[in-house]
This record gives C-alpha cells, sequence and structure tokens, in this order.
C-alpha cells in the first residue's frame, strides 16, 4: 500500500472527478469530494514523511522502469508542494457549500466539484511527476478545468476573464512545450534525471539555449512573472472566491515548483545561473514587480483584484528568493511559497465570506464592516498583518530569510527595497482597515450576520496557520531548508 | 514565586485580564474591578522580581526557538526591571484616573480600551523583559499594533488621521530601519541576544557601526529622535489617560529602552566611547532637546505643549545613551522613571482640567486654580520634577547626565542641558502662574472649588507623591542600576 502511495496521490482524485458527475446531488458530491480530498491530504502528508526519513521515492508507472517509462519521482521539494497543495485543497473544500450556493447556479454544482477535483488532480501531477512531459500534460488538466472554474462566475465578465486566461494560459503551455520538444530533439528522453545528467554536455548547443528560453517565458506566463502577469488580476477577480481563494494558493505556486524543477534539477545551477546569468533577469523583473504591483493595488477599490495585485508583488519576493540564489535566499523563497499561500488563501477565504454576506467586494461597501462582521474582519486583519510582514506572523518568517540572503551577498540595496515595499503593504492594507472600522455602515445597511460555522472554521484554519507557523517555524524553515540545499546540491 | 515564572506570569497577566475585560463588558463596575485587580497582581508579580535582580541574579525563561538561533526568550536585567516596574506600577494608578476620566467624560466603548490597555501593558512589559532584541521587536511592533485602536479611539476624522501618521511613523521607521538593523546584526554576529560589553566589537568595520547605530536610533521610531517625532503630537488625539500612560511612560520609555539597551547590550558603551561613533547622535538628541522644547513654547494646547516637552525630554535618554559612559547610562537610565512620574502628573492635571472644566487651551486656564486648586498644586510639583529642581525626583536624574556630559568632554551638551531646563521653566512655569494669579476672564460655571471626579484626583496626587519621593528613594535607584555600567 505504502510503495503504491505516489500514484494513488494522483488517481484518487482522477478517478474521484467523474464520479461527481455520476452523483450529481449537490451535498452528495460535497461530501464525497471533500471526503477524496483529505484522503489525499492524508497521503500527501505520509509522503512527505516518507521522504523526510528516508530519502527521496522513485515511483515506476506500470512497472516500466525509468528512463522508459514514467517515472514519478518524490523528493523534500515537491513532497512539501504536494502537501501545501493538498492542505489548500481541503479546507477550501470544507469551506465551498455556501459560498458555491451562492456564487454558482444551482444545476452547475456537480460540475463545479468535478472540475475542483481534476483541477486538483492537475496540480499535484504536476508536482509529483518526474517526466518533463508529464508535466505538460498535467498542466493542461489543471488549466483546462480552471478554466471551466473561473468562467462559473456569476458575473458575465468571468468570461472574458476565463478566455484571456486561457489564451495567455495556452501561449504559456506551448512555450513549454516547445522547450520539452526540443530538449527531447537533442537528448532522446522525458525524463528528468535522465535529462539532467545528459544535458551537461551539450551546454553549448543552440538548441539548449533555445529550449532554455521557450521554457522561462512560458514558466513564468504560468506563474505570473512580472510583465507577464496580465492574466492574473481579472481571473482571481472574476472567478467565484473558492475559486479564487484555490488558485490564488496553489496554481501560481506549482507553476513556481516546476521553475525550480526545471532550473535547478534540469538544467543545473551553473548553467542557469552562471552561464546564462539568469538572475540579472530575474532580480530586476521581480523587484519592478514588487513595486508596480505593490503601487497598483493601492489603488483598486475591489478587494478582490487588490489582493490579486498584492498576490503578483508576493510572486516577485519568491522570485527575488530565486534570482539570489543561495541557500538562504532559496529558503526564504519556498518557506515563502507555503508562507503566503496560507495567508493569501485566509484572506481570499475572510473575503468569500463577506462576498456572501454583504454580496460586495468592493471597498465602498465595506465600510463599518468591523462592527458588522467583528469575526471575519478580524481575520482579514490578522492575515493582512502578515500580508505587511509583522512578526508572530509567517510573512515575517519569510521576509527575514530574504533580507538576510540580500545581505549575505552585500546586496543591501535589494534589502531596503524589500523593507520599502512592505511599507506599500501597509499602505493597502490599512485602506480596508480604516473604511471597515473608521466608516459607519451606510444608511440602510442590513444587519448582517457572520457567515456559516464551516466557512468560518475554514478561514480560522488558515488564519491560524498564518500565526502558527509565524511562531513555530521548525516545520515550514525546516522542510525549506532541506529543500534548498536539495535543490541547490543534492540533485545529481 | 520562582522569578522564572514570575517573568511569563507578568506577561500573560494583562493578556489573562484582557479576557476577562471583554467578558464582563457589559457591567462596568465588575469590568473595573478586574481592571484594577489585574494591576495590582501584576505590580506584586512584578515586585516580587526585584530581590533577584538586587542581588546579581538574572531570571530567565525561553519560551521556544522561532528560527535556529533565534529564541523568543526573556531575561531580566536592572534596566528591564527598572522600566517593567515603572510600567506596571502606573499602570495601577493610570486606571484609577481612568476609570474617573472615562466616565466623567463620557466616552464610548469603553471595553474596548480597557481591553486594548491591557494588551499594551503587556506588550511594554514583553519589551522590557526581552532577552534579546528579537523578542524585542516582536513586543515593539505588537505594542504599536495594540495602541493603534488607542489613539483613534474617538473613530472621528481626526482620529483617522492623526492614527495614520502614528501607524505611518512607527511601522515605516521599525520595518525600514530597525528591522534592517537587526538583519544585519545578525548576518554579522550569528547573534541577537543582549550580551554585557555589546556583541558588535570586532565584527565590523567602524562605518558599518555606524550605520547600524543610525539605523537603530532612527528605527526606534518610539524614541521619538528628530525627525521622527510627529507621530507624538499626533497621538495627543486620543483620550488623556493614553496620552499618559502610554505617550509619558509605555510606549515613548520603550523606544528609549530599546535605543539604552541597544547601546549598552548589543553596542557596549566601551565601543562607541572609544571609536567616537555615536558623537553625531549626541548632537541630534541635543538637537531635539532644544528644538522641542523651543516649539513646546508656541503651544496653547495644553496636551501639544506636554507632547514637545515629552519630545524633549525622551533626547535626554537618548543622550545619557549616547554618551556612552557610567554617568550617561545611569542618567539615562534613571531618567525612565524620573521623567515617567512627573510626565504623567502633568497629563493626568491636563486630563482632569478637561473633564471638570472642559479647557484645553493654556490661554483659557487663567485663575483655574482658584478653582481646582489640588490639581494645580499637583501640576506645579510635577513641572518642577520635570525642569528638575530640587525635592523633585527630576533633578537626579539630570545631575548625572550633566555629568557624565562633562565627563565625555562635551561641554556644548552640559550647556544645552542647562538651557532646556530653562526653557522647561519657561514653557510650563507660566501655566501655573496664570491658573493661580491671573483672574478668569469670564467667571468660571461654578462656584467654589470644582474638581475632576475624586479618582483623578486621587491618582494624580499619588503621582505628585512620587515625584517627591524619588527625590529622597533615588539612592536604590542607583543601586538597582550600578551593575549595568559596572558588571
Amino acid at each position: 500500500m505504502t510503495e503504491h502511495l505516489p500514484i494513488l496521490q494522483i488517481i484518487v482524485p482522477l478517478i474521484s472527478a467523474p464520479v461527481c458527475v455520476l452523483l450529481r446531488r449537490k451535498m452528495l458530491t460535497w461530501a464525497f469530494s471533500l471526503m477524496v480530498s483529505l484522503a489525499v491530504l492524508c497521503m500527501a502528508a505520509m509522503l512527505l514523511q516518507q521522504v523526510l526519513e528516508s530519502g527521496p521515492i522513485s515511483y515506476a508507472l506500470g512497472n516500466w522502469s525509468a528512463p522508459w517509462g514514467i517515472e514519478y519521482r518524490v523528493d523534500v521539494v515537491n513532497a512539501f508542494v504536494l502537501l501545501l497543495v493538498s492542505i489548500i485543497g481541503a479546507v477550501v473544500l470544507l469551506y465551498a457549500p455556501s459560498s458555491v450556493a451562492k456564487e454558482i447556479p444551482h444545476d452547475r454544482h456537480y460540475l463545479f466539484y468535478t472540475a475542483y477535483l481534476l483541477c486538483l488532480t492537475g496540480l499535484l501531477g504536476i508536482t509529483i511527476t518526474g517526466d518533463a512531459f508529464n508535466v505538460f500534460v498535467f498542466l493542461e488538466i489543471s488549466a483546462l478545468s480552471s478554466y471551466m472554474l473561473i468562467s462559473l462566475g456569476e458575473d458575465r465578465r468571468a468570461l472574458t476573464a476565463a478566455y484571456q486566461y486561457l489564451v495567455m494560459g495556452t501561449i504559456g503551455a506551448t512555450f513549454i512545450l516547445i522547450g520539452i520538444g526540443l530538449m527531447y530533439m537533442m537528448t532522446g528522453t522525458l525524463n528528468m534525471a535522465d535529462l539532467s545528467s545528459r544535458l551537461p554536455s551539450m551546454h553549448g548547443s543552440r538548441t539548449i539555449l533555445v529550449a532554455f528560453a521557450f521554457l522561462i517565458v512560458g514558466m513564468s506566463l504560468k506563474l505570473a512573472l512580472f510583465p507577464l502577469h496580465m492574466w492574473l488580476p481579472n481571473a482571481y477577480c472574476y472567478a467565484p472566491s473558492v475559486v479564487t481563494a484555490f488558485l490564488a494558493s496553489t496554481a501560481t505556486k506549482v507553476s513556481i515548483y516546476v521553475f525550480l524543477r526545471f532550473v535547478f534539477t534540469i538544467f543545473g545551477v551553473d548553467f542557469a545561473f552562471e552561464n546564462l546569468s539568469l538572475s540579472t533577469f530575474l532580480l530586476p523583473l521581480s523587484l519592478i514587480g514588487i513595486f508596480v504591483a505593490s503601487t497598483v493595488a493601492i489603488f483598486q477599490t475591489d478587494i478582490k483584484r487588490l489582493l490579486a495585485y498584492s498576490s503578483i508583488a508576493q510572486i516577485g519576493y519568491i522570485m527575488l528568493g530565486v534570482g539570489l540564489v543561495s541557500a538562504t535566499s532559496l529558503t526564504g523563497s519556498i518557506v515563502h511559497l507555503f508562507n503566503h499561500a496560507m495567508m493569501k488563501g485566509g484572506l481570499f477565504l475572510a473575503v468569500g465570506c463577506i462576498m456572501l454576506r454583504i454580496g460586495s467586494v468592493d471597498l465602498a461597501d465595506w465600510q463599518g464592516l468591523g462592527r458588522r462582521m467583528p469575526v471575519t474582519m478580524a481575520a482579514f486583519v490578522l492575515c493582512g498583518l502578515s500580508l505587511i510582514g509583522v512578526p508572530m506572523t509567517v510573512g515575517f518568517v519569510s521576509k527575514w530569510y530574504l533580507i538576510l540572503a540580500a545581505l549575505e551577498q552585500g546586496l543591501w540595496p535589494v534589502a531596503l527595497l524589500v523593507l520599502m515595499s512592505s511599507l506599500l503593504a501597509v499602505i493597502y492594507i490599512w485602506r480596508v482597515v480604516e473604511t471597515a472600522y473608521f466608516q459607519a455602515p451606510a444608511d440602510g445597511a442590513a444587519k448582517v450576520k457572520e457567515a456559516p460555522f464551516l466557512m468560518q472554521v475554514s478561514m480560522w484554519i488558515l488564519t491560524g496557520a498564518t500565526l502558527f507557523f509565524g511562531v513555530s517555524t521548525s516545520l515550514t524553515v525546516g522542510v525549506a531548508q532541506r529543500a534548498a540545499e536539495w535543490l541547490l546540491g543534492g540533485s545529481q | 514565586m520562582n522569578p522564572s515564572t514570575a517573568i511569563l506570569v507578568a506577561l500573560v497577566l494583562p493578556m489573562l485580564g484582557a479576557l476577562l475585560i471583554s467578558l464582563t463588558g457589559s457591567r462596568p463596575n465588575l469590568r473595573e474591578s478586574v481592571t484594577l485587580a489585574t494591576g495590582g497582581i501584576l505590580f506584586l508579580v512584578v515586585a516580587s522580581i526585584v530581590p533577584s535582580v538586587l542581588d546579581g541574579g538574572r531570571p530567565e525563561v525561553e519560551v521556544l526557538e522561532v528560527m535556529p538561533g533565534l529564541a523568543l526568550a526573556f531575561k531580566v536585567e536592572p534596566l528591564g526591571m527598572l522600566f517593567s516596574l515603572v510600567a506596571s506600577g502606573l499602570w495601577i494608578v493610570t486606571s484609577l484616573y481612568a476609570i474617573g476620566y472615562m466616565r466623567g467624560h463620557h466616552e464610548k466603548n469603553q471595553t474596548r480600551f480597557y481591553v486594548f490597555f491591557a494588551v499594551a501593558i503587556s506588550a511594554a512589559l514583553g519589551v522590557a523583559f526581552a532577552r534579546n532584541m528579537f523578542t524585542l521587536f516582536i513586543f515593539y511592533e505588537m505594542l504599536t499594533l495594540s495602541t493603534y485602536p488607542l489613539v483613534t479611539h474617538h473613530r472621528s476624522e481626526d482620529a483617522k488621521r492623526s492614527g495614520r501618521i502614528y501607524m505611518g511613523i512607527l511601522m515605516s521607521t521599525s520595518i525600514g530601519l530597525l528591522l534592517l538593523g537587526m538583519i544585519w546584526t545578525w548576518h554579522l554576529t550569528g547573534t541577537l541576544e543582549f550580551t554585557p560589553g555589546g556583541i558588535l566589537e570586532g565584527k565590523a568595520s567602524s562605518t558599518i557601526i555606524g550605520v547600524l547605530l543610525a539605523l537603530y536610533a532612527f528605527g526606534t521610531g518610539k524614541a521619538a529622535l528628530m525627525p521622527f517625532h510627529r507621530w507624538l503630537p499626533a497621538a495627543m488625539v486620543a483620550p488623556t489617560p493614553v496620552s499618559a500612560l502610554l505617550h509619558a511612560v509605555a510606549v515613548v520609555k520603550a523606544g528609549v529602552f530599546t535605543v539604552m539597551k541597544v547601546v549598552v547590550y548589543l553596542f557596549g558603551t566601551d565601543l562607541l566611547s572609544s571609536t567616537g561613533l555615536s558623537i553625531w547622535l549626541m548632537y541630534v538628541a541635543g538637537a531635539t532637546i532644544l528644538i522641542g522644547s523651543l516649539v513646546a513654547l508656541t503651544k496653547d494646547n495644553l496636551k501639544a505643549r506636554l507632547a514637545y516637552s515629552t519630545i524633549s525630554q525622551l533626547s535626554y535618554i537618548v543622550l545619557g545613551a549616547a554618551l556612552a559612559n557610567d554617568w550617561g547610562v545611569i542618567g539615562g537610565s534613571m531618567h525612565i522613571a524620573m521623567h515617567a512620574v512627573g510626565k504623567i502628573t502633568l497629563f493626568f492635571c491636563a486630563g482632569a482640567i478637561m473633564v471638570a472644566s472642559h479647557k484645553t487651551e493654556i490661554s483659557d486656564m487663567a485663575g483655574i486654580g482658584r478653582t481646582m486648586p489640588v490639581t494645580m498644586v499637583a501640576f506645579f510639583i510635577g513641572a518642577v520634577s520635570v525642569i528638575g529642581l530640587p525635592p523633585m525626583g527630576g533633578s537626579w536624574s539630570k545631575w548625572y547626565l550633566a555629568l557624565g556630559a562633562a565627563d565625555a568632554h562635551q561641554n556644548i551638551l552640559v550647556a544645552v542641558l542647562m538651557i532646556s531646563s530653562l526653557l522647561n521653566i519657561a514653557y510650563l512655569m507660566p501655566i501655573v502662574a496664570r491658573a493661580f494669579f491671573i483672574a478668569p476672564n469670564e467667571p468660571p460655571e461654578h462656584e467654589g472649588i470644582h474638581e475632576a471626579p475624586v479618582l483623578c484626583v486621587v491618582a494624580l496626587c499619588l503621582t505628585a507623591a512620587g515625584c517627591v519621593g524619588l527625590f529622597f528613594y533615588a539612592g536604590d535607584l542607583y543601586r538597582l542600576l550600578m551593575p549595568i555600567v559596572q558588571p
């Protein structure tokens, strides 16, 4: 049983998705998919534990051994990402029923759960596989299902948002496919481990350079690195709240994982950062991205859009850590991958609760919310403080490592810029706080209740995680440190 | 109680109090009893640590390791002992005062007020007891966040604007400068523990040490060193008990305490005095002292005048730290207590005047000594202490600071201290004179004596008595603080 965990991790949600179509009944499909997601979570936790105890796991699909067959390969890096994706997957599903009932037409609920499980499968598949072409396959599974999830939004603009995402996502995926194809042409293999051992001998090859370029651009599009982020704000803004919370915490994170995997494991640090000095383009783009996105966030009146721009800025932090290429900076990046998922998930869930009760995510309608929905706003403020990077929250831990990494390399202007950008977060979070706590509710604003119990529970799970992992970092930082060392040195 | 346990109890108790206060919110009398009981017990708990510290013990307790090598840990040394005694002792008096004030002034949302007040005290004690810079920073930020709802208590446009300045300056300095300095120190030395003699000696070039000192001194926005002082007058929009305890004692003293602690335990006084790297800081502090006093002269609003006076007085303590010699450190540390008691008295009086006669401008306060004699006598005592004349506690700290400046051969700064005392007289004494010797502009609303609610008067009498008491018990403070400079 345990030796088949890697494949079960994928196959369980994959098979469950069509079952949802057969079940059809709203609550039944929800209960079923919740159970599936909890099972997925258990498997991910077990996998991480196995990897931490006894090193990487290699699993040959159908007993066709690598490099001919498809290999699933779990090491500390992707085990951590698997855990992250499945935590968010389960917590968001727990939250889903009331919010879905409000924001998605009733006859399409089973489709939502089906697409959700498919998307989860895709994201987990991208993460777990050790085969470059398989990455593309799962990328498409997750992307297609997420276009569908986004287009379920009640606002008609959700359709254009989904379409925009589809176009950009397809370009990204195609670029990745071209890159993989070129690599296959040169090496005759698709297995990642095999690729990484064959590529060094052909580093001078122009084809490999082109492959690398296609891959970098394709992945940057998928992970919404500035200035390739244009699809993200609309997608997050018009998707149903549940979908936004799920995608914001997982989709871009998994794309970042793919970036790490291709750049560090397949091409190697020497090729990417010394031969091609990838940092010279990553560092400025991340920093500009952080500042531009944070500044744009300040001027948003739609809270979901505000948080979407904040996400682009946070992706900037993660890629900044990648660009600094040291054990400390990668620790910061990987830990921020996890931390940002927790806090942004918590924020979007809080927004979903408010959407459910007052039916608006426009800042102007949030007047006096501090009194109307105190519990939800408290969660929003706590996660918001984490976005700023206040100590005792996860945001502080990530920033600590990023700044330390910049100082270690003597790049104090970078450290200073990171700190200054936190102040922009103070401004956009505080705008919400001032509206919610200082302005009296508009006349005629109906009295509202807090969101239903399950929504509160999931929101507080993520908010609690935001605080807990800010104080006790042995799990997150401990694993991230090992993952960073693995990426930098132990990959061969 | 075991001193190590006492540390944890002292930190948890106000939190517990805050919880109880919010639960008893619908019954004001019970709620206020909870506040007072918590304050009383807290002071006893803090006081129970004193004997051990006087005996040379340094009780400590480690809660957990947040990141490798960075622990959330507490350790009480003399300076922290002093600050915690001042903060917890004055909390009781302020609670008494707040009950009279908040009820007399018919403030709204009193439960929220008392809850955040208790949380702020817990944060201040965390700053006092922190074993390393990391822990101190955590509680420093907690103090900023927990006082924000207090500063903006009235939820008006004015409160919102002041709240922005308050959060803006305190957050941007602490995140932009202090955090950078802290991570840099960690990068250079691999530790953030407060160590007698400092940790930076020999770890960095003198340029970097100079830059670090600037990051710490300006990054500690709560110390209100110019040009980062604007938040303090802005915070005066808060109800008076907040101004009194937080912006004369807990918050600002947490700031100067941080500067003192960093100079003594991270840089080490020997490093700074031998290299002269802190001379610029002496002059910045000196300038803040004079400019603060001069601006105070121009303010007609009593709370605003006291706010600028606070800015000026805080720099005495920063100056003491920058002098980096025995007298400077002793004088500066002592001034934490002396100024706290003196200034809180003045704020109490300002609030009492506001409650009893609804006056906020000094020009309207002519003849007020006739209707509020007790309050104005207390104001006089507090003023004399802030000026630094015997027989009030404030005279000792200024004495040691002047000694420290002379010891460092900084004659200009000795002169600055003397001029500042004169300026203090110029902006505080006219208030007293006007109250007693000038006839009121218009006939008072109330015939005869009309004081503030009795709890307010009791509180301000207690702190006025404290000013006198500290003059005679300064020797005990000296004995408590001596080990800082001569371990």
